[in-house]
């Protein structure tokens, strides 16, 4: 915060998706997550948030579509302030935010189908949803996702019998059958090869390109990020430390996110050259 | 510097499990606690040897009546028991199951709010305080003699037994895949039938067909407080010192269990 970068106008181009203003998320442990988060997402772009672990990228995506209630501050997905929605209005909204989760979180024991079409309970009633009886339109967009990550032929395949990649292409399909303004995606090449999570952040990025989709990835990956996303967002012990361009990434920027982390690696450096000289 | 200190304290000394309980003296104590209570147990059983010695002609003749079983003399009876009992069982586990999936539901501290979750927990406490004997003997004072009285225990008993085990396995499913169907904008009924349904159909297909096993022994002992089923047969073969009987009756049951046993592994080997 406070120090200013180049590209910093990556921030505000065209309509924001996506407002937060000040969130505060402060676990009944006394965590503090986020102290005081203030970004804008314009339409059509992929931020990565970057960080540490428990800097509170996973905290910060989950506030926003309140799987995590924030302890104070605002939310707006386009005109709707999330933060202040009841349980019903909520919901309704959830439907606007596609989420992908680190361990794909399919369901185990259904089918591929299952798993995608689950991206319509918001919209479809319980009983249509209890007897699998989707309506047509959700069913040929389902196969149309599955056929444009190349999974058509796994459509009645149970998703445990599917690979980590083919899998997480699932988990992407699901989300977008859900017709989203944003993608919520937390941590999506974490259990992956090198070589899958590429294809995976290639895939992401092309999909939100294709459906003007704006897009906030959690990643842990830095070069990974850089290689695929229009801005990144270094978040440490909840406060954003950094944000523009990834091409603004020097070693600098870097120690300020992960500050202390490179501090103990300079210091294990010399203990150990100490060790070695005694 | 104090780093390699550590190190060769550690150095050439022999390696240990830390134990489970710290303190030297309570795990002594304990140990002798233990060792003095089995001891006491011990000491204190009364065996009237001399009739032990006079009943092991009794058993010898019981055991023996196991070479001559006697399926024809009363075989009426047997069938008509049996019947009973499995109508019994089948009847009392639907309608048990059917009403512990939503007590279950309600007992799972992760997906009920807590006074719902405290009322459920409430009606498997009690359900599981009061033996199926108890509960037989005072349904039957209710009921009268017969199958409904044990039709009702074996129900009630079934509460208990499935409500809480199926509660215990939906508190430890996978939460990332509860999470993935709420982020949908799903309905509550909706989360249950995706999020939740699909992890614990497994546990909940193995316990009752454990259920269901467990319930047809049950039916043969509670006949004997008089609620029907092949019990009842029993306890007149007993009481008419038809041991021949007895020995059939038993040696159905046993077949019955593991038909049931048997039928159960292939149930479970299909829902994995």
């Amino acid at each position: 915060m406070g120090l200013s970068f180049p590209g910093q106008d990556a921030r505000t181009r065209g309509e924001a998706v996506l407002k937060i203003e000040k969130l505060v998320k402060t676990y009944k442990t006394g965590d503090k997550a986020l102290r005081a988060v203030d970004m804008e997402v314009p339409q059509g772009q992929v931020v990565s948030l970057i960080g540490p672990s428990g800097a509170g990228k996973s905290t910060l995506i989950r506030c926003i579509n309140r799987l995590v209630e924030p302890t104070s501050g605002k939310v707006w997905l386009d005109d709707v302030e999330i933060s202040g929605l009841s349980a019903g209005a909520l919901r309704r909204e959830r439907r606007r935010m596609g989420m992908i989760f680190q361990e794909y979180a399919l369901i185990e024991r259904l089918t591929v189908m299952e798993n995608v079409l689950s991206g319509r309970l918001g919209y479809v009633g319980f009983w249509r949803s209890f007897l699998r009886r989707y309506p047509q339109s959700d069913v040929n967009e389902a196969f149309r996702l599955l056929d444009r990550v190349d999974l058509l032929e796994m459509a009645d395949k149970r998703a445990d019998e599917l690979s980590g990649g083919q899998r997480q292409r699932v988990g992407i399909c699901r989300a977008l059958i859900q017709d989203p303004a944003l993608l919520l995606v937390d941590e999506p090449t974490a259990s992956l090869d090198p070589k899958t999570s590429r294809q995976i952040m290639r895939l992401i990025t092309e999909l939100c390109a294709e459906r003007q989709l704006a897009a906030i990835v959690n990643i842990h990956d830095v070069a990974l990020a850089q290689m695929f996303v229009q801005r990144v967002i270094g978040l440490r012990f909840g406060v954003i430390e950094f944000d523009g361009l990834p091409t603004a990434l020097t070693p600098e920027v870097l120690t300020a996110i992960y500050g202390e982390e490179d501090w103990q690696a300079t210091i294990r450096k010399d203990g150990e050259s100490e060790e070695l000289s005694a | 510097m104090r780093k390699s200190d550590a190190l060769s304290d550690r150095l050439d000394r022999p390696w240990r499990k830390p134990p489970l309980i710290k303190s030297p003296w309570l795990r002594r104590a304990l140990a002798i606690g233990v060792t003095a209570y089995l001891a006491a147990a011990i000491f204190s059983i009364e065996v009237n040897w001399l009739r032990v010695y006079e009943g092991l002609d009794r058993g010898a003749e019981f055991i023996m009546s196991f070479a001559r079983l006697d399926f024809i003399s009363r075989a009426g009876d047997i069938w008509s028991g049996m019947l009973e009992s499995i109508v019994m069982t089948v009847a009392a586990s639907v309608v048990g199951i059917a009403i512990s999936i939503p007590i279950g539901l309600g007992a799972a501290s992760n997906i009920a709010p807590l006074p719902i979750y405290l009322i459920c927990r409430g009606v498997i406490a009690v359900s599981r305080a009061l033996q199926e004997i108890i509960v037989a003997i005072l349904l039957v004072a209710i009921f009268g003699f017969g199958p409904l009285a044990g039709f009702l225990t074996l129900s009630f008993a079934t509460i208990g037994f499935l409500s809480k085990l199926l509660a215990e396995n939906i508190e430890s499913i996978d939460k990332a895949q509860t999470e993935a169907i709420r982020a949908t904008g799903s309905k509550w009924m909706q989360w249950i039938n995706y999020g939740v349904q699909p992890q614990v159909i497994p546990r909940l297909v193995g316990l009752g067909m454990y259920r269901i096993d467990i319930n047809f022994r049950e039916s043969a002992v509670l006949g004997l407080v008089g609620a029907g089923g092949i019990g009842a047969t029993l306890n007149t073969a007993f009481d008419r010192y038809e041991f021949d009987t007895a020995a059939a009756i038993l040696v159905v049951i046993i077949g019955i269990v593991m038909a049931l046993e048997y039928l159960s592994g292939l149930v479970r080997a299909r829902v994995q």
